[in-house]
């Protein structure tokens, strides 16, 4: 009996110390949130209650704007359709070029897929470093070098993307059936043919789940990058702001088109993801 | 649909031959479709047009200017003085008496020394550049521009000579100019100039050694303040690297990111509840909060950015409830998803024992998914570090915001890779510690 008493007494101190640990995490949070946002307070420029005041002033005044527009308001937005294509442009073909990319560094950095040993450590840190670094460093250096368009942005998109999706491609890799890979390689099929016929059909719809999911991300990253001088509608943006008061129905319809076509791609990629991978593992 | 066990399954030749053919289309249709969509933005991005207006040169100068920092010796002509300064700058400009060995000074003319036989002599108006295996290019400044004699021989293609402006560059690390007011030469050094002190500062050119030695000493530099403070203000108000200055930047974009992060996840996880088939039986409640949770994603961070900008200025808390309005929508979808498939066992075997709801919530659903919660608040937290940075260069200030106007000004080039190495540790750093903290809660390693 002794021996339960001490049981017992022990898993409730264990159950004490647990409980002060999550009550220490939560203060902490809470702590970090409260001196964080008075800190932030006094850091920025406008203060917290002028701003809430404020909050509306431009969103209603970009909105009576837009209304006093009528229904030329729909033709602004078909004006900025171009501009709109645009982005979705550097999205799409940063996303291919970055996703090509991505299953090469998948392939040469998973063990389960036989990758070349030594290079596997090294292709890892290479797609941690990819990963790291902010598009927007790519595409301000870059749009220094080439010139305001949309291919610096398109090329930054694609470098972040090649590390993001090569680490989840190859985190796929490692979960996938060995089988195959063995069986082909008893007939004597070389490492591209095991990839290709072992590999890839097993791990094809995950890598198009998570390309559908890269693509949606991609085009609101090219939708900011276009604000910082990378063309598309992020640069219309940045057009119709600068010319403040007056350009408010411009300005509400870039949002507009963004806000849709952001619902669009959220909605048509989320579907199809369902259907490739079931709705319950979609991520 | 029954299947008939008795007889060998149906396999009809012209079906099966029929799906391999579907499928060779497919894999011929879908490169070339990706093809065809290539091409087109190739053209679309203007990509040749591109090409041919792309400045590699750009690269080339921003490379050099980056890892290393010129000395100019200026001889203005109208008042005739002779000024020798690091970057140009009347800040860093030397005194006569301390000038550097390869400077000879004589009144206002000069022998400037740049090293492997390269050597310029400024007398009067007069320019005299001797290049080896070239010969002596002789340049005068006259009242309408320059008149320049170039040994016999073709043009070399690193000199620029026009009537108003002689501009030679033999190396990467030599250049002269001449104007019809002043001879400027530019001696290049490796190295960031000036990083820890500014010119002039009582500690500058210190060693290492030096500086560890003057804070334990006794000897004041200042007599006003201890040599550790000294040191310390010197190094933080650098006026060329702006320590300080880019220290709270980074500052700003960190406290962005967490306070961002942490306030969408405290409204998204209760507001998770609302949005959960098996939590809220009711059908409009659940309804509208996801709309809200689309509504929140789907106007973007971008433009959360622009409108808070707007209502609150510059600084960390525009950017913080910029990125706490987006994820709110994209953590509460994935919270509410997470919801919806827990284990419904768990919660039954709390309420047998006659648990309160409230009880049930926490002994039932929230060790469930909690390990979901924290891992995805730190990919989000992981990922609002990069978004910072892009924020901030929308206008909410931090470090985004200072690397976008260094590189406008694009004065002095080590100064943007300074920042832009900052930056990436900084992000690296956070994936790491989200890396870490995200093995130890979940795993518990």
């Amino acid at each position: 009996m002794a021996g339960v008493a001490a049981l017992e007494q022990e898993i409730m101190s264990l159950r004490k110390r647990r409980q002060l640990y999550s009550l220490i995490g939560v203060l902490l949070v809470i702590a970090v949130l409260v001196s964080g946002y008075s800190k932030s307070n006094t850091m920025n420029s406008g203060n917290f209650l002028d701003g809430l005041s404020k909050f509306f002033d431009y969103p209603s005044e970009i909105v009576i704007e837009a209304w006093e527009a009528g229904p030329a308001f729909f033709g602004l937005i078909l004006t900025y359709l171009p501009a709109m294509l645009e982005t979705l442009n550097i999205a799409g073909v940063a996303t291919l070029l970055g996703g090509a990319m991505a299953v090469v560094l998948a392939m040469a950095s998973s063990r389960n897929v036989d990758s070349w040993g030594p290079g596997i450590p090294v292709v890892r840190r290479v797609m941690d470093i990819m990963r790291a670094f902010p598009e927007l460093i790519i595409a301000l250096f870059l749009i220094f070098v080439l010139g305001s368009s949309p291919v610096p942005a398109m090329i930054a998109v694609a470098f972040h993307t090649a590390g993001a999706l090569g680490k989840l491609f190859s985190e796929v890799n490692e979960n996938i059936d060995r089988k195959p890979i063995e069986g082909l390689s008893a007939c004597g099929a070389s490492w591209m043919q095991r990839i290709r016929y072992a590999v890839m059909p097993q791990v094809a719809p995950n890598y198009l789940s998570y390309f559908l999911l890269r693509l949606e991300i991609n085009v609101r990253a090219s939708a900011i990058l276009g604000f910082v001088g990378a063309g598309g509608i992020g640069q219309e943006l940045r057009r119709t702001i600068g010319w403040g008061q007056g350009a408010g129905d411009e300005t509400a319809a870039i949002f507009v088109l963004l806000f849709v076509t952001i619902m669009l791609i959220d909605q048509a990629s989320s579907y199809l993801r369902g259907k490739l991978v079931g709705s319950g593992r979609a991520h | 649909m029954s299947i008939d066990t008795f007889n060998e399954p149906v396999i009809d030749r012209a079906d099966v031959l029929a799906a391999v053919r579907k499928r060779a289309r497919w894999t011929i249709a879908v490169p070339l479709l990706i093809l065809a969509y290539l091409t087109y933005t190739w053209f679309a991005f203007g990509v040749p047009d591109l090409l041919s207006r792309a400045q590699p040169d750009r690269a080339l100068i921003l490379a050099t200017d980056s890892v290393a920092y010129k000395v100019h010796v200026t001889k203005l002509l109208r008042r005739d003085i002779l000024e020798v300064a690091i970057e140009g700058e009347r800040r860093a400009t030397y005194g006569d008496e301390d000038l550097p060995e390869w400077v000879t000074v004589d009144g206002t003319n000069s022998v400037i020394d740049l090293g492997e036989g390269y050597i310029v002599d400024i007398a009067g108006k007069v320019m005299q550049f001797t290049v080896p295996d070239y010969g002596v290019i002789k340049v005068t400044a006259t009242n309408s521009g320059v008149t320049t004699e170039l040994p016999p021989g073709d043009v070399p293609d690193w000199v620029s000579d026009n009537p108003k402006k002689f501009d030679a560059r033999p190396t990467l690390d030599r250049r002269v100019q001449v104007t019809r007011t002043k001879i400027e030469v530019h001696n290049y050094f490796g190295g960031w100039e000036n990083f820890w002190f500014p010119f002039g500062s009582p500690v500058y050119g210190m060693s290492f050694g030096e500086v560890v030695a003057a804070v334990f000493s006794d000897v004041r530099i200042d007599p006003d303040q201890s040599n550790a403070s000294l040191i310390l203000h010197e190094f933080w108000e650098n006026p060329d690297w702006q320590h300080g200055a880019v220290f709270i930047a980074l500052l700003e974009t960190i406290m962005m990111a967490v306070l961002g992060t942490l306030t969408a996840a405290a409204f998204g996880l209760p507001l998770a509840f609302l949005a959960a088939r098996n939590f809220t039986p009711s059908m409009i409640l659940r309804f509208s909060t996801r709309r809200l949770f689309d509504f929140l994603r789907g106007i973007d961070m971008l433009i959360w950015s622009l409108i808070f900008i707007r209502a609150f200025g510059l600084g960390p808390l525009t950017g913080a409830l910029a990125i706490a309005f987006t994820d709110t929508g994209s953590l509460g979808k994935l919270f509410s998803e997470a919801l919806e498939n827990i284990d419904n066992k768990q919660v039954e075997g709390v309420r047998a024992t006659g648990a309160t709801q409230l009880q049930r919530y926490r002994y039932g659903v929230i060790p469930q998914i909690l390990p979901v919660f924290v891992s995805q608040v730190l990919y989000y937290l992981e990922s609002n570090t990069r978004s910072a940075t892009v924020i901030g260069a929308l206008g909410a200030g931090g470090i985004g915001l200072m690397l976008v106007e260094t590189m406008k000004t694009s004065r002095d080039w080590e100064n943007t890779s300074y920042i832009i190495i900052l930056t990436i540790v900084v992000v690296i750093a956070m994936d790491q510690a989200s890396g870490w903290l995200r093995r130890k809660l979940i795993q518990g390693k």
